[in-house]
């Protein structure tokens, strides 16, 4: 029998090792994969660790990269703090998309400083508004949140294929499935940073992103609405108790993070493509999740989980570009990681005991406290 | 039908004069009550063979020492008593001896031989069996399939079947193997945690609490049941708080106080009131009911509430009317399941009717508010589950206090919560009502449930509130802070307050209620004035009788 028993309490030391030991192990791991596969492991760990980050303007590329996870995630941790499990971030980025795009591409003669606002409430809209299809659903027929969420995902996906296919197709694209250009108001504008320049792709949207985060963790650990979030998501029967509304939170949560979704999709097309076109997410939507996991559903931590996330990202392509290494590979090393860091954040949070089943049990503990 | 029923409530009675003659100081208790030849009290132990003993055991979790130089033992075919505060150690103790946890230090000699008993397994094996106060049972599945999954695997369902229904014979235990779960009792329900313990041939059987849950009926055919083990030779450790009890069914008990042993006595020769202050360590303090203003303002009146069963296994309520006046505490008294949780939802307001004119705060119509509407008016509550109703257990006193003071003033500015402030009203809640804390932040899971009780009702008290409504309040709950809570709540109706009271313990309603009303199947009987009202009387009418001022549909 193996059991997971939950730690009394955490001493610092533990918290401050796992996520150390769990990214030694990865690497060992990596190596001994690399190494078989034919690669230098040292050239290999290099390209995924190191060489992303290796130039100021690269660690400016990772925050960009960052951006719509630390975005999403952060609204995402509102859902599953309060046991709603919304799986359909990645349409209500493509809402919030297409409805910002619809204000830059309809009202192209705004001035800026109409423009931007217009946008990320549009965006919010429409994120928004595709989070309340499965809120409204749940609260009225008691349907199931993941199913319809994750459904809607592949509607959101089709909705923009053919909107940029015909619609909105822009005339002068040769046939392509793109939309006009934005106007110079219509894009996020990259940061200049006083005596540096430019620092890789970095933009206003990953000060925007920080900024949310932040804002995140103050309404949940700060406000009233936080508590109601976080006590229907620990006791709903004593939230009823309190006075505290399911329904409301329900929707208020699918809310949040649609919403952040949609502005995720906003900034997403802004800052970096300029257009609506089919693909404008690269599963930032689904990829959010992990990143809200691995931050343990903390939006403080989720600026940190999304770096981490990122980092995994680019290594994997800076490893196909320099090695030639398959794309396969690559993504079997980012699980590794990621399998090593939840696995580390639940070693931290349990302690193992394996009982054999006779009476003579030996007691394995990994770290008993 | 009647008849059978009013001699269990009149056996009941005589099994639990020592209590009453320790607290019930308002009033002489009944006819009943001096019959109180106690029933077939087990012999000391005629064959002396030790089966357990323990010695010099130490336990700590940190600092805080839970058993210190804890030593006890238990002989073949026993019925031992644990008998403690909630948090003086019993717990603990138990489970060492289950092989949940390892002592610090010390010895577990089993039949004379040294032991370490590395898990439950192990236990099982050297034939120690636990019924846990919180039963894992699957709901769904019959008492058989349930029966089979704690076995090891390769006995056949009928077999098994065959089995349960012996032993069930043998020893008078009435369980139906092919019953589903979700349709017993909660006292059939533990009748068969027992059974599935029995099937593994137990010679030392543990069990934790067992009669909180059960109504004097029930308790009464688990006496007979442990009884007859005892007679073939399986030791009985027995851990309780109620005294009454652990006078009726063993001879032995072992106190325990603030992790120390205080001593193993005999049971005979000491007084309710001696066992009390072994455990509580100073003298036990008597409640002393006043009498109520028998003209006092109507604060709170309902008025013809009925509702649909909420769920199929559920009581519909029935035209319910009552009326609290101020300074008086008035008692629902009824077994279990007869519509306490559904009565108390709709005055917390977790249910609402939908007509108008049902519930009434001091003649304001407030049938249609929601909690916290209500407890802004000025009603505290204090639901029967402490642990996901009362109280979040993932979460620290303080949140735990903003849970029902969220609403009121100073808590919230501008949708923020005041942090500081939260921390000090649960820190001065805790301090009022004697809340002991393992540490300042602690959660809530950490409390035992007599302190996470005293919290839940002094966080209610705190404020005081115009009108109290309080379920259970001392289920499950010490002797000691059962008596802090009942005095808590004589207190504040003696301040003008009024207080509603769910309970069944019949002990607490005669203790502590001015007017007394029966719920039963729905029905709520009217109100009866406390004195001079019988026990026999209250009896029938929670078995559904109709005589006197009956509950009539």
């Amino acid at each position: 029998m193996i059991s997971l028993i939950p730690r009394k309490d955490i001493p610092l030391a533990l918290t401050v090792m796992t996520p150390i030991i769990a990214i030694a192990l990865t690497l060992i791991v990596g190596a001994i994969i690399f190494a078989t596969l034919g690669y230098d492991p040292l050239q290999a760990l290099y390209q995924f660790f190191i060489a992303p980050v290796s130039r100021p303007d690269q660690i400016g590329d990772l925050f960009v990269k960052a951006c719509p996870l630390i975005i999403i995630a952060s609204g995402l941790v509102f859902c599953y703090r309060a046991n709603v499990w919304n799986i359909g971030a990645e349409g209500q980025l493509i809402l919030g998309a297409v409805f910002a795009g619809y204000v830059a591409l309809t009202f192209p003669g705004l001035p800026g400083w109409a423009m931007m606002p217009l946008m990320v409430i549009a965006g919010m809209i429409g994120g928004l508004l595709w989070a309340m299809i499965p809120a409204l659903l749940k609260t009225r027929f008691n349907t199931n949140e993941i199913l319809v969420s994750l459904m809607l995902t592949y509607v959101a996906a089709l909705l923009i294929d053919w909107i940029v296919r015909g619609p909105w197709r822009d005339p002068m694209s040769f046939g392509f499935p793109l939309t006009k250009m934005y106007e110079d108001a219509a894009l996020i504008s990259r940061i200049e940073l006083p005596g540096i320049g430019y620092l890789g792709q970095l933009h206003w949207g990953v000060v925007g992103a920080l900024l949310l985060a932040v804002g995140a963790w103050f309404v949940l650990s700060r406000m009233l609405v936080g508590f109601q979030v976080k006590v229907m998501g620990a006791a709903p029967r004593a939230g009823r108790f309190a006075g505290f509304s399911p329904s409301f939170v329900t929707v208020m949560v699918l809310g949040i993070s649609g919403a952040a979704a949609g502005v995720a999709g906003m900034v997403e097309v802004s800052a970096n493509i300029g257009q609506l076109q089919p693909d404008i997410s690269f599963g930032y939507g689904f990829t959010a999740i992990i990143v809200a996991f691995l931050a343990r559903l903390n939006p403080l931590a989720v600026i940190g989980a999304g770096l981490v996330v990122a980092l995994a990202e680019l290594g994997g392509d800076s490893a196909q570009i320099a090695l030639g290494m398959p794309k396969v590979v690559t993504g079997v090393f980012k699980g590794i990681l990621l399998f090593m860091l939840l696995a580390g954040e639940t070693f931290n949070r349990f302690h193992v005991e394996i009982r054999l089943p006779k009476s003579a049990a030996t007691k394995v503990s990994a770290g008993q406290n | 039908m009647l008849l059978f029923f009013f001699e269990q409530v009149q056996t009941a009675a005589a099994l639990r004069p020592h209590l009453s003659e320790a607290f019930m100081t308002a009033r002489p208790r009944t006819k009943t009550s001096t019959n109180s030849a106690k029933k077939a009290v087990v012999a000391a132990p005629t064959h002396q063979t030790l089966l357990l003993n323990a010695s010099g055991i130490v336990k700590r979790f940190g600092n805080f020492t839970a058993n210190d130089d804890v030593s006890f033992s238990i002989y073949e075919g026993e019925i031992h008593a644990l008998l403690g505060e909630n948090g003086a150690g019993k717990s603990t103790f138990v489970k060492m001896v289950y092989g949940l946890m390892q002592p610090d230090s010390g010895v577990l000699e089993w039949r004379g031989q040294p032991v370490t008993i590395t898990g439950p397994q192990h236990a099982r094996d050297m034939g120690i069996g636990m019924v846990f106060q919180h039963f894992s049972l699957f709901q769904a599945l019959t008492v058989a399939e349930n029966i089979q999954l704690a076995l090891p695997a390769g006995e056949s369902l009928s077999g098994l079947s065959d089995r349960v229904r012996r032993m069930s014979a043998e020893y008078g235990i009435g369980v139906d193997p092919d019953a589903r779960v979700h349709n017993l009792s909660v006292g059939q329900q533990q009748r068969v945690e027992i059974m599935r313990c029995l099937l593994q041939n137990p010679s030392l059987l543990i069990m934790d609490e067992p009669t909180s849950v059960l109504t004097p009926q029930e308790t009464d055919q688990l006496f007979d049941v442990l009884r007859r083990f005892s007679d073939s030779g399986v030791a009985i450790l027995f851990i309780s708080h109620k005294l009454d009890e652990i006078r009726a069914l063993t001879s032995r008990a072992t106190v325990l106080r603030r992790g120390i042993n205080v001593g193993t006595v005999d049971t005979d020769t000491r007084s309710a009131r001696q066992l009390a202050e072994m455990m509580v360590g100073e003298m036990v303090g008597d409640v002393a009911r006043n009498t109520a203003p028998s003209d006092g303002d109507v604060l709170l009146e309902i008025s013809h509430l009925s509702r649909p069963r909420p769920t199929q296994f559920a009581t519909p309520l029935r035209k319910i009317s009552l009326q609290a006046r101020q300074g008086e505490i008035l008692a629902i008294a009824g077994i279990a399941g007869n519509g306490q949780d559904e009565l108390m939802e709709a005055m917390i307001g977790e249910w609402r009717a939908e007509s108008d004119g049902i519930i009434f705060l001091k003649g304001l119509d407030i049938t249609h508010a929601g909690p916290a509407v209500r407890r802004n008016a000025g009603i505290g509550f204090v639901p029967e589950e402490r642990n996901g109703h009362a109280a979040v257990p993932t979460m620290s006193l303080a949140e735990n206090n903003l849970l029902t003071s969220h609403s009121l003033d100073g808590a919230v500015k501008n949708g923020v919560i005041d942090d500081d402030a939260m921390r000090q009203a649960a820190a001065d809640v805790a301090t009022a009502f004697d809340v002991r804390l393992p540490n300042e932040n602690s959660l809530a899971s950490a409390l035992s449930g007599g302190n996470l009780q005293k919290f839940v009702v002094g966080r209610e008290i705190a404020k005081s509130p115009e009108v109290l409504i309080v379920s259970q309040p001392t289920w499950g709950v010490d002797v000691g802070a059962a008596m802090f809570i009942r005095s808590a709540m004589l207190e504040l109706a003696a301040k003008g307050s009024a207080v509603v009271m769910i309970s069944q313990d019949l002990e607490e309603v005669f203790m502590i209620a001015h007017r007394i009303a029966v719920l039963y199947d729905g029905h709520l009987s009217a109100a009866m004035d406390a004195t001079g009202l019988t026990a026999e009387k209250v009896g029938l009418l929670m078995g559904g009788s109709a005589a006197g001022k009956g509950p009539d549909a």
